[in-house]
C-alpha cells in the first residue's frame, strides 16, 4: 500500500492557479519570494499575507492545509527566532538579564526573519500543491533549455527527474516487501544500538541495490527499443503554452511589487 | 503447531481516502500436517492473510492463534513464532543479500542464535532438501546462480529455520515448466517426508489439483469456500463467477457430462477423467485398437 | 529473396550471436521466418536463447554471424536502426521496468516523442493506441496504480502508437496472474486478427502457444523443433525432453491412446477433446 504515496503534495484541482502554465508559476513563485525579502516592515508583511491569501482562495486549497505544512518546520522557525533575538545588534534595550540584552531591533529582526521563512515555505507550498511533479519537471526542462547551448544537460536532468518520480513508488513498495521477507527470517530492525541497527539495514539495502540496478538495466533496454536517442529532435505530447491566465497572474504580481515598493517608500 | 484465525479483520490505510478492507471476518484453523492451497483473484486478500499467519501483520480486530498463543498478546514472542511458521514470499530470490549461498541460508539460523555447528548442519540439510549440491554451490555468490537455483536458495533459507509450518506465496511464479516441476516436487517431498504443514498460495489450478488436500477460496477479503479439492472443483460455476479457472480436466468432465457421457461427479484429476472416458467409450475401441 | 522479403516481417538466415567474452553462442545458426499477419510462438526452457533471439529482432543486439531482416531492412545497417525499432516493437517481461513516464498517456507517447512526431499527430496516435488495447479510461492514471495486465497493455499501446508491422513479446505474460495473462493474450490476438500485425510471442505457457500459427522450440541456442502447434505438441516425449510441457488435453490424449483409445494425438483444447470422445462414442 506504500504505492499509494505520491511524491510531493500535489492537491489535484481545476482552479485557475492549477491551470496556469507551470513555467509562469515557477517564475512567479521566485518573484514572490524575492518580493517578501524586500519587505522590512509590518504593513508590508500584511500585504504579502493578503496576496498569498487571495492566491490560496483562488486555488481552492484550504488555508489550514497550507498552515499544516509549516508544522514540520516549527523547530527551525523557533531556532531562527531565538538566534536572531540573541545575536542581533541594537540600541533600544527592552530587557536586560546578565549577559542577555533584548533589544527592540533584535526582536524586530527575529520576527521578520521568521515571517520571511514562513512566507517562503507557504509560497513554494502553493506551487507544489497546485502543480503536479510532471508539470514541474516540464517547466524546469523548458526553463533550463536555453542553458543547453552552454552544454548544460537540461533534457537529461529532466529525464532523470521523471524516471526518479516514476520509480519512487515502485522502490518503496519493494523495500517494504524485502523488509518483511527478512523479518520472516528473523531479522530484527527495531532493537539494538545505533550500530546494530545500521548493520540490520544491510539485508535490506543489498537486495534493494541489486534490484535497482536490474531495473535500470531493463529500463535502458526498453527505452532503447522505443527509439530513445537523447533530447535532440525530440517532440512532446504535452506542449506548454502561455495563456491569458498567465498574463493576469503576471499583472497581479506586478501590482504586488508596486504596492510593496510604494508602501516601503511611504512608511519605511 | 495449529494456526487459528478468529474473526480477523484487516483494514489498510485506515482513515485515508485509500482505506480498503483487505480481510473481512476471516475464520479458519489449519491443523498439523495439512496441505492447504489458498486461491483467489489478485487482491482477494490471500497475501494479506498469509502475512497474518506469522505476525508480520496484526489484525485490525480479531485474533490469530499459533499453537494456542494469541500473537497480539504482550507475552508472545512474535520473532519466535516466525521461526516456527516459515514464510516464503513471492519472487523470494529478490531478498538474497549475502556474499555466499551458505551465508545467506545461514541468516535465519543465525538470527535464531544457534551454535555454529548446528547452523552448519542446518545449511547442509536445507540445501539437500532443495536439491542443491553443498560441495558445488555453498561458497558461490548467490548472484552467479540461475533464476531457478536462486529461488531454491531462498526457500532453503526459510527451511534452515526448520519451521513446522511452511507458507509459500506463489512459489512457482515466473519459472519455466522444468523449474515449476522442481519446486512443486520439493514442496511435495517436504510435506510427505517431514510432515511439514504446507500453506501454498497459487494461481495454477492444475498445481492445486495435483497437490493440495484442502482448498480455501478467497474473495473480497472473505473466505468464500473451504473444502477438499473434490468439493471445491465440483463447483465450477461458482469458481468461474469469481473470475477463477478450474483445472482443464474438470472443464472436460463438465463438457462431457453435458453431452451425456457419464463422468462421476467430483472427478477432478486427469487420470480420473481419463478412466471415466475409457469406461464410457473405451470398451469396444480397446479391442479394435 | 526479394519476393520473400516483401511478404515477410522477419527473416533470419544463419543467425548466430555470442555475448562479449562468452565461450559459446547464445543463439546459433537460426533460420526462421515470420510472415505478414502470422502469429509465431517461440518456446524453450530458461537459458535456451529465446530472449537473446528477441533482442536480435529489434536491433538491440547485432548478429555476430548471419543476418536478420526486419521488413526487408538488415539490422546491421546503422542508418536503419530507428526504422527497424519502429517496425518491430518490443514488450518485455517485467511490467514495472519498461514504463518510463509518470502518466499512462505520456508513456504511450514516449516512442513518438523520440521520433520527433509533431504534437498534434502524437495526440491522435496515442488516443488510437489506448483505444486499441482498451485502456482509454486509464490515460491520465499513474502507472503504479494499475494492475500487471493493465501495465502490459500500456506497454503494448506504446508499441502500437508507433504503427509497427510486428510486435515481439518477450515473456510478457510470465509475471502476470491468470486474468492478466488473459488480458494481454486476447489483446495481442485481436491486434493480430483485426489489424494484421504479426506477433512473435515468447512464453512458458503451453496453452498460449497452442493458439499460435507456428511454433519454434529453442534449445541450446538452436531451433530444436518447429511446426504448427499440432505438429509440435503431438510429439510429447520430444517436447518434454526439451524441458517443456504440452497442453493438458494433449497429455490426456496420450493417456487415452496408450490405454488403446483411438483419439487423435494432436488434440489441443477441451472442445477438441469433447468432439473426439463423442465421435468415438457414436462409432462404438
Amino acid at each position: 500500500m506504500l504505492g499509494d504515496i505520491t511524491l510531493g503534495q500535489y492537491y489535484p484541482g481545476n482552479s485557475p492557479v492549477h491551470r496556469m502554465d507551470p513555467r509562469s508559476k515557477l517564475l512567479l513563485t521566485i518573484a514572490y519570494i524575492v518580493g517578501v525579502f524586500l519587505i522590512s516592515n509590518l504593513p508590508g508583511y500584511l500585504l504579502a499575507l493578503g496576496f498569498l491569501w487571495i492566491v490560496v482562495r483562488v486555488s481552492g486549497i484550504r488555508f489550514s492545509y497550507l498552515l499544516r505544512g509549516l508544522k514540520p518546520l516549527r523547530f527551525i522557525l523557533l531556532f531562527t527566532f531565538i538566534l536572531n533575538v540573541l545575536f542581533s545588534q541594537g540600541t533600544t534595550t527592552l530587557l536586560s538579564i546578565a549577559f542577555f540584552r533584548l533589544t527592540r531591533e533584535g526582536l524586530e529582526n527575529a520576527v521578520y526573519f521568521s515571517l520571511r521563512l514562513v512566507f517562503l515555505v507557504m509560497g513554494t507550498s502553493v506551487l507544489t500543491l497546485t502543480t503536479s511533479p510532471v508539470q514541474l519537471t516540464d517547466a524546469l526542462e523548458h526553463l533550463m533549455h536555453p542553458l543547453a547551448c552552454f552544454g548544460f544537460p537540461a533534457h537529461e536532468l529532466a529525464m532523470m527527474m521523471t524516471i526518479a518520480l516514476r520509480f519512487i513508488p515502485t522502490l518503496l513498495e519493494e523495500a517494504d516487501k524485502i523488509q518483511k521477507a527478512q523479518m520472516a527470517r528473523g531479522a530484527d530492525f527495531e532493537s539494538g544500538n545505533l550500530l546494530a541497527r545500521a548493520r540490520a539495514m544491510i539485508p535490506l539495502l543489498v537486495p534493494l541495490f541489486v534490484s535497482s540496478f536490474r531495473r535500470a538495466n531493463d529500463l535502458a533496454m526498453a527505452m532503447e527499443a522505443r527509439c530513445y536517442r537523447g533530447g535532440e529532435h525530440r517532440t512532446r505530447l504535452r506542449e506548454l503554452r502561455y495563456t491569458r491566465l498567465d498574463l493576469y497572474a503576471l499583472l497581479c504580481m506586478v501590482a504586488f511589487f508596486v504596492l510593496i515598493i510604494a508602501e516601503g517608500m511611504l512608511l519605511g | 503447531m495449529p494456526i487459528a484465525a478468529e474473526g480477523v479483520n484487516y483494514v489498510y490505510m485506515a482513515g485515508s481516502p485509500y482505506e480498503t478492507k483487505a480481510l473481512d471476518d476471516v475464520n479458519l484453523t489449519i491443523e498439523d500436517g495439512e496441505f492447504v492451497a489458498l486461491i483467489g483473484h489478485t487482491g482477494s486478500g490471500k497475501s494479506t492473510l498469509v502475512q497474518h499467519l506469522n505476525g508480520l501483520l496484526a489484525p485490525t480486530s480479531g485474533r490469530v492463534l499459533v499453537d494456542g498463543q494469541d500473537l497480539a498478546d504482550k507475552g508472545t514472542d512474535r520473532r519466535a513464532v516466525r521461526f516456527h511458521v516459515g514464510l516464503v514470499f513471492q519472487y523470494p530470490e529478490n531478498q538474497l543479500f549475502e556474499e555466499t549461498v551458505e551465508k545467506d541460508i545461514a541468516f535465519g539460523p543465525k538470527n535464531l542464535g544457534l551454535p555454529q555447528e548446528e547452523i552448519g548442519r542446518r545449511v547442509r540439510e536445507a540445501m539437500q532438501k532443495v536439491a542443491l549440491s553443498y560441495e558445488e554451490l555453498a561458497q558461490r555468490s548467490v548472484f552467479e546462480l540461475s533464476g531457478g537455483q536462486m529461488r531454491r536458495v531462498a526457500i532453503a533459507g526459510v527451511l534452515a529455520m526448520e519451521p513446522k509450518v511452511l507458507v509459500l506465496d506463489e512459489p512457482c511464479a515466473g519459472l519455466d515448466p522444468r523449474g515449476r516441476e522442481e519446486i512443486l516436487g520439493l514442496i511435495r517431498r517436504l510435506h510427505e517426508e517431514s510432515g511439514t504443514t504446507i500453506v501454498m498460495v497459487s494461481h495454477s489450478m492444475d498445481d492445486v489439483a495435483n497437490l493440495a488436500e484442502r482448498v480455501i477460496v478467497m474473495e473480497h477479503g472473505r473466505i468464500a469456500m473451504d473444502g477438499t479439492p473434490r468439493e471445491i472443483f465440483s463447483k465450477g460455476e461458482a469458481l468461474r463467477a469469481m473470475g477463477l479457472d478450474v483445472p482443464q480436466a474438470v472443464e472436460l468432465a463438465e463438457a462431457l457430462r453435458a453431452r451425456g457421457i457419464p463422468v462421476p461427479e467430483g472427478a477432478y484429476l486427469p487420470d480420473e477423467v481419463a478412466q471415466a472416458v475409457l469406461s464410457a467409450v473405451g470398451g469396444g475401441q480397446q479391442n479394435a485398437g | 529473396m526479394v519476393n520473400q522479403q516483401a511478404e515477410s516481417r522477419i527473416i533470419t538466415d544463419g543467425l548466430s550471436y555470442r555475448y562479449p567474452e562468452a565461450e559459446r553462442d547464445a543463439v546459433s545458426n537460426v533460420a526462421l521466418h515470420v510472415r505478414a499477419g502470422e502469429f509465431v510462438c517461440i518456446l524453450g526452457h530458461n537459458g535456451s536463447g529465446k530472449s537473446t533471439l528477441a533482442k536480435l529482432f529489434n536491433a538491440l543486439y547485432v548478429p555476430t554471424e548471419g543476418t536478420v531482416w526486419v521488413c526487408g531492412m538488415d539490422t546491421k545497417d546503422d542508418d536503419l536502426v530507428f526504422d527497424i525499432r519502429q517496425h518491430a516493437g518490443m514488450v518485455f517481461q517485467n511490467p514495472d521496468n519498461q514504463i518510463v513516464a509518470t502518466v499512462v498517456e505520456e508513456d504511450v507517447a514516449f516512442g513518438l516523442e523520440n521520433n520527433g512526431v509533431p504534437p498534434q499527430e502524437i495526440r491522435v496516435r496515442v488516443d488510437e493506441a489506448l483505444a486499441a488495447v482498451g485502456i482509454k479510461d486509464k490515460a491520465k492514471k499513474a502507472p503504479h496504480m494499475l494492475s500487471g495486465g493493465q501495465k502490459q497493455r500500456v506497454a503494448i499501446a506504446g508499441v502500437m502508437a508507433m504503427r509497427p508491422s510486428v510486435i515481439i513479446l518477450d515473456e510478457s505474460t510470465a509475471m502476470l496472474d491468470p486474468s492478466g495473462r488473459q488480458e494481454v493474450l486476447s489483446t495481442v490476438r485481436r491486434l493480430n486478427q483485426e489489424e494484421g500485425i504479426s506477433i512473435v510471442l515468447i512464453t512458458h505457457y503451453m496453452v498460449e502457444a497452442a493458439q499460435a500459427d507456428m511454433i519454434y522450440v529453442m534449445d541450446d541456442g538452436k531451433i530444436a523443433m518447429s511446426g504448427t502447434p499440432r505438429q509440435v505438441f503431438s510429439k510429447i516425449d520430444e517436447v518434454r525432453a526439451l524441458g517443456l510441457d504440452v497442453p493438458p488435453m494433449t497429455a490426456m490424449a496420450q493417456t487415452l491412446r496408450s490405454a488403446g483409445l483411438a483419439v487423435r494425438a494432436d488434440v489441443l483444447t477441451v472442445d477438441e477433446m469433447v468432439e473426439e470422445v463423442c465421435r468415438l462414442q457414436q462409432k462404438g
